[in-house]
């Protein structure tokens, strides 16, 4: 197996690990917010459980990401044999799924246990509250964007 | 070091706030009829006292109240002495009890309160010995020098002023030491509009610039020296004082009536402890949630004695402060 190859896995790996990470540690955060309101009124559990799982997206994407990198790199069937200059031109292309995944979770969970909050003390405000923690994900998906059109750019390179 | 977390916690918190009293609330309260009516009222916004209660005593709700908001906070946290230094008053206020009670050399009924740091029986036992040091450092050289110098003097006006001062300096001291904002504002406030309230009582009574040395607690808002030289010329000098510092607004209030002063350091605390609202994860929102119950609480004891005293409504409603929702 050539360093270029061990560079494109590596992207892919990371890919997948710190957008995983971040989605961990933020569904985690927003689900402790999320047990604190149910301890009190259960019957706001749909609404905090939807709350909880938006900082779980970055996870999904890390993946697609690394998916589609294994896929092009032929680690998944096929030849794995590729260059130094190629293989890092990959790991390049996933890094902003990587980086900005693993940020845009964590931040994106701060904003969702606020929203549990207010959900918490206005449940009629749920529509509100779900845009706030939204809004951080338009940066997750600009990253999977770019990571995307990285990926199939380097792959259609020669 | 950071702040620690409090995610869960907070998020209990804020679903619990859903329950304080609001104004709408409180002056429904002061327009009925009794204090009957009150407690019928106070029940149906879950204010149900003691389950082996026969019949609803309003004080012992009270307490009853109070014991279960330290009960459900401090069951959210890990360390059972975080929120220590706002129980002081109630250690500083029993170890006074205790001093007059050996100094009288018999005992005196409820004039102890539950519900601090340290049992009362513990104080009590303290200072009818005259050995101290089973007490906190603190509450150990106070209980000493306010027993001597009231067997020595025989003025229990010292006596207040020497456990007074060191209430005050202990809560400054303990919320210097912690790490939210919040508790270290409350200590502030709490020691800054102490400091006002015996400067402008000591100015009315003609109390010598030695007093004031020995009564004002130090704290940053206030040069307390100032103060004290303003104090023992009078209470104008302490309003002109006043105008140059954080406390301008509340010269209105002094020159209007003490309960207006009293009402305005309630509702300043209350102000103090309202961006809570806005902190998800820090230690804040549950301290917020402490001092906005004692605020409720002390509002309702004040419906429920005017009620019981027959006082006009409207002196009851200038009494009460603002709430925290």
């Amino acid at each position: 197996m050539s360093m270029g190859t061990v560079w494109a896995l590596l992207g892919a790996a990371l890919s997948a690990l710190l957008a995983g990470a971040g989605s961990a540690i933020g569904v985690g955060k927003a689900g402790q917010a999320a047990a604190g309101v149910v301890t009190e009124d259960p019957s706001l559990f749909s609404k905090v459980l939807i709350l909880q799982l938006l900082p779980g997206t970055q996870g999904i994407y890390g993946l697609l990401i690394a998916f589609i990198t294994l896929t092009n790199i032929g680690i998944m069937g096929g030849s794995a044999d590729m260059s130094l200059h190629k293989g890092l031109l990959y790991f390049a292309a996933c890094l902003p799924m990587a980086v900005v995944g693993l940020i845009s979770a964590i931040c994106q969970a701060n904003a969702a246990v606020s929203a549990i909050g207010l959900v918490a003390k206005k449940p009629d405000q749920f529509g509100k509250a779900m845009i706030f923690p939204a809004m951080v994900e338009t940066y997750a998906i600009l990253a999977l964007l770019v990571s995307i059109l990285s990926i199939f750019g380097v792959s259609a390179l020669a | 070091m950071s702040e620690k977390q409090y995610t869960y916690a907070v998020a209990r918190i804020r679903a619990k706030e859903l329950s304080l009293l609001n104004d709408a609330f409180l002056e429904q309260l002061i327009a009925a009829k009794s204090v009957s009516e009150d407690m019928a009222l106070l029940s149906e916004k879950g204010w149900k006292g003691r389950e082996n209660a026969d019949k609803q005593d309003p004080l012992d709700l009270l307490s009853y109240e109070e014991e279960k908001t330290y009960d459900t906070v401090l069951s959210m946290v890990d360390d059972p002495h975080a929120f220590d230094v706002f129980l002081l008053k109630k250690d500083f206020h029993n170890l006074k009890a205790a001093v007059k009670e050996t100094y009288a050399g018999k005992a005196f009924a409820d004039i102890y309160v539950e519900g601090g740091t340290i049992e009362p029986e513990q104080i009590k036992e303290a200072a009818k010995s005259g050995d101290f040091s089973t007490l906190p450092d603190s509450m150990k050289e106070a209980g000493k020098k306010a027993l001597d110098t009231l067997l020595h003097y025989h003025d229990g006006q010292l006596c207040d002023i020497i456990i007074d001062r060191a209430c005050l300096d202990e809560i400054k001291k303990a919320s210097d030491k912690n790490k939210n904002d919040l508790i270290k504002r409350y200590g502030e406030l709490t020691v800054a509009l102490a400091d006002i309230k015996t400067a402008v009582r000591g100015a009315k009574a003609r109390k010598d610039i030695a007093f004031f040395k020995e009564a004002l607690a130090e704290c940053d808002t206030l040069d307390v020296t100032r103060l004290g030289e303003a104090a023992s010329l009078g209470t104008d000098d302490i309003y002109d004082y006043l105008e140059n510092t954080k406390y301008k607004d509340a010269v209105e209030a002094l020159r209007k009536s003490f309960f207006a002063f009293e009402k305005w350091c309630n509702d300043a605390l209350m102000d103090s402890i309202r961006p809570e609202k806005a902190h998800p994860f820090t230690i804040g929102p549950l301290a917020a949630y402490i001092l906005a119950r004692e605020s409720e609480i002390s509002s309702v004891r004040m419906i429920l004695t005017g009620k019981e005293n027959d006082l006009p409504d409207q002196m009851i409603r200038e009494r009460i402060s603002r709430t925290y929702v």
